[in-house]
């Protein structure tokens, strides 16, 4: 055993579960700045948000973030914490339901929960976790890895293009959508307050270091501060890419807010209508 | 609200809705599926009526993560399904056992393997409802005979999944759920249904997977109601947190989740006995397979033989020492089932060698012929 580690940090004491702390992660993994961008988010948010708040993940390293919050937590199945997720905000509409996911957790395997979850524009937060391949399991291939890149399962190159996560959920009909870097710190905690409080499904990717995988693997920066340096260089503001050519932004991460729209009611709100007209009250 | 007590004619599929109802279910996920297809129909309309969700998923394994979902928001949830459906569900099933979460399923059990014979009656899942996922823990299974039984066995199964925070599988068949028969409802009052135990401790003194001495589970908050439970679906300890190498830990957690179950089989099973005082021979049924078991011992007595039908209503945790005391007072058991010979071998193991036991499988999508019983009762006695 590992000597009990003190968490003096303000966010570490007032939110989380110390007591199982240490975290996980690797050193350097982005994940813990993800932990932090939520918590940071919930402490400019206040204490009554925080407190109707509940989380949901998945499996792989992601899935692990929520656990260490000091809230109710449901570590579900790889690819199903939207199922779970989804059934808990019919049922406790009053709650908010904040879901974290790797890229592989909701585009791989879970991908229909995925798609299906913005279609019926749930009111969930759902903060996707991106680090270009599947690490918990010793980096292999995941549905963002670069074409080209070479995996413990592409070792001769990757051939599968990506998904374009926030295209794919525009289409499907998600109502909030922003895309950010652990770079992007302070966008990123603001796009997750906004998301909390949006009335449908927003989601919010975050694309962050594996320096153990993909900074060895993919970027060839095994150091944490150089993949962050990477985010910063091949980072490009929504509004900038616009006026830019698919060539010019080829290998980029477009980052910025790329949807808020409210012109699309909310599921549970549905749900509430199809309950009166049941009961005979409504039309 | 509720279907009014007295006599209604009902198909099962119905009467099985009408059960869950009443049992307090207020949450269903489902998707499309023959033969349970009429339960997600049924459910699509009543739930909301009552105040409850009903949700048609995008799939099967959205459907059982759904209802562990509600489940943990404080609502009595189920699902339906059959064999194919009741497949893909199986990782999600294990997710509800390891978590100790109360649901229900239905399998309206149709031909297999695979998308199989889709409009005709089968039991090939019986031992899938038993060891399907991965894994060592054990379930409740209930084999319902009558548009009777799934309206009781409904209420029934919800009482047990929440005595034991565990599934309960109903193992229905398509001749069941699509029966239409005269179908009982009491009185209110009269109904036990059991509600969920929520612990009354402060939230600093809850341990979420610890019973109190003397009992098997622990009491169960909602998501939301302040106790900070961590619902893990890796190996965890009575915390729920993860353990790791900790084999200590991780075999107490297997251990209490399978001796639950397994320990109170005298609490769980259920079954029926019908002309066994004198019985020298015996048939053991379950399902819409004991209806016609039933009418073959009846014309056996006819005929003379000393034939009983001991009809099990639970499946799993499989009630040995009934087995045991069948097998000591007959020469031989007769075990028909829509399959190619599954409970069977449980049958076997139990009698312990004392009595013949006959397998009599029937596969194809078909009830057996009561002749086809007979045969095998009238071989035993030989």
């Amino acid at each position: 055993m590992l000597p009990e580690a003190e968490f003096e940090h303000v966010l570490a004491k007032k939110y989380m579960r110390t007591e199982i702390m240490p975290h996980a992660f690797c050193p350097g993994c982005g994940l813990g700045i993800i932990e932090r961008m939520i918590l940071m988010a919930f402490e400019e948010l206040g204490q009554e948000e925080w407190d109707r708040t509940v989380f949901v993940s998945g499996i792989g390293c992601s899935g692990w973030t929520p656990l260490y919050f000091r809230r109710d937590a449901a570590h579900t199945l790889h690819g199903r914490a939207l199922a779970f997720a989804t059934a808990l905000k019919t049922s406790r509409p009053d709650l908010n339901v904040v879901v974290v996911m790797g890229d592989g957790d909701s585009m791989g395997i879970g991908g229909n929960h995925l798609i299906h979850a913005a279609r019926r524009n749930i009111g969930i937060t759902a903060i996707i976790a991106t680090n270009m391949l599947y690490s918990l399991t010793g980096g292999q291939m995941s549905p963002t890895t670069p074409e080209g890149a070479r995996t413990n399962t592409t070792p001769y190159g990757n051939i599968e293009p990506n998904f374009n996560l926030m295209e794919l959920l525009r289409a499907a009909g998600a109502t909030y959508l922003a895309r950010w870097t652990t770079y992007h710190f302070i966008q990123a905690k603001n796009s997750i307050k906004k998301a909390v409080k949006h009335k449908g499904f927003a989601a919010i990717e975050i694309v962050f270091q594996c320096p153990t995988y993909a900074g060895r693997y993919i970027l060839n920066r095994p150091d944490p501060r150089d993949m962050m340096q990477w985010f910063k260089e091949n980072s490009v503001p929504i509004g900038v890419a616009k006026n830019k050519s698919p060539d010019e932004l080829k290998g980029k991460i477009i980052v910025g807010e790329y949807l808020h729209r409210t012109d699309r009611k909310e599921y549970t709100e549905r749900l509430r209508e199809v309950e009166e007209r049941a009961q005979g009250k409504g039309r | 609200m509720y279907v009014e007590p007295g006599t209604h004619l009902m198909q099962g599929d119905e009467a099985i809705v009408e059960g869950a109802l009443i049992a307090g279910c207020r949450f269903f996920a489902g998707y499309p599926i023959t033969p349970a297809t009429e339960i997600a129909e049924r459910m699509s309309r009543r739930m909301p009526q009552v105040g409850g969700v009903f949700m048609q998923m995008e799939d099967e394994l959205a459907s059982i993560m759904a209802i562990i979902g509600a489940s943990w928001a404080g609502r009595k949830s189920m699902t339906a399904t059959s064999g194919p459906g009741y497949s893909l569900m199986q990782e999600g099933l294990g997710y509800a056992i390891i978590t100790e979460t109360p649901i229900v399923i239905v399998d309206v059990q149709r031909g297999g393997p695979s998308t199989g014979l889709v409009t005709l009656p089968s039991q090939g899942d019986v031992m899938q409802a038993r060891w399907g996922s991965h894994g060592d823990y054990a379930t409740i299974a209930l084999a319902p005979s009558s548009a009777q039984d799934m309206f009781d066995l409904a209420i029934k199964a919800f009482n047990l999944a929440e005595t034991y925070r565990n599934p309960v599988i109903i193992l229905a068949d398509e001749v069941i759920a699509h029966v239409r028969e005269p179908v009982k409802v009491p009185q209110y009052e009269d109904i036990e249904i059991v509600e969920r135990r929520k612990p009354n401790v402060p939230p600093e003194e809850y341990i979420p997977y610890l019973p109190e001495p003397g009992e098997w589970v622990a009491p169960m908050p909602a998501f939301g109601d302040g106790y900070n439970v961590l619902v893990e679906s890796v190996m965890h300890d009575e915390f729920g947190h993860r353990i790791g190498t900790d084999h200590a830990a991780a075999e107490r957690t297997i251990k209490r989740i399978y001796y639950k179950i397994e320990k109170n089989v005298d609490k769980i099973a259920m079954y029926e006995k019908r002309y066994m005082e004198d019985a020298e021979v015996a048939v053991v049924a379950y399902g819409s397979t004991a209806r016609t078991a039933l009418r073959a011992v009846r014309e056996a007595r006819n005929q003379g033989i000393k034939a009983g039908l001991v009809r099990l209503i639970t499946l799993w945790p499989f009630y040995d020492r009934l087995i045991e005391e069948t097998a000591n007072q007959v020469k031989a058991i007769v075990v028909p089932e829509m399959n190619m010979g599954k409970i069977v071998r449980e049958v076997d193991r139990a009698s312990k060698g004392q009595a013949k036991v006959i397998s009599v499988p029937k596969v194809g999508g078909v009830l057996h012929h009561p002749d086809e019983i007979l045969a095998a009762i009238k071989s035993a006695v030989r």
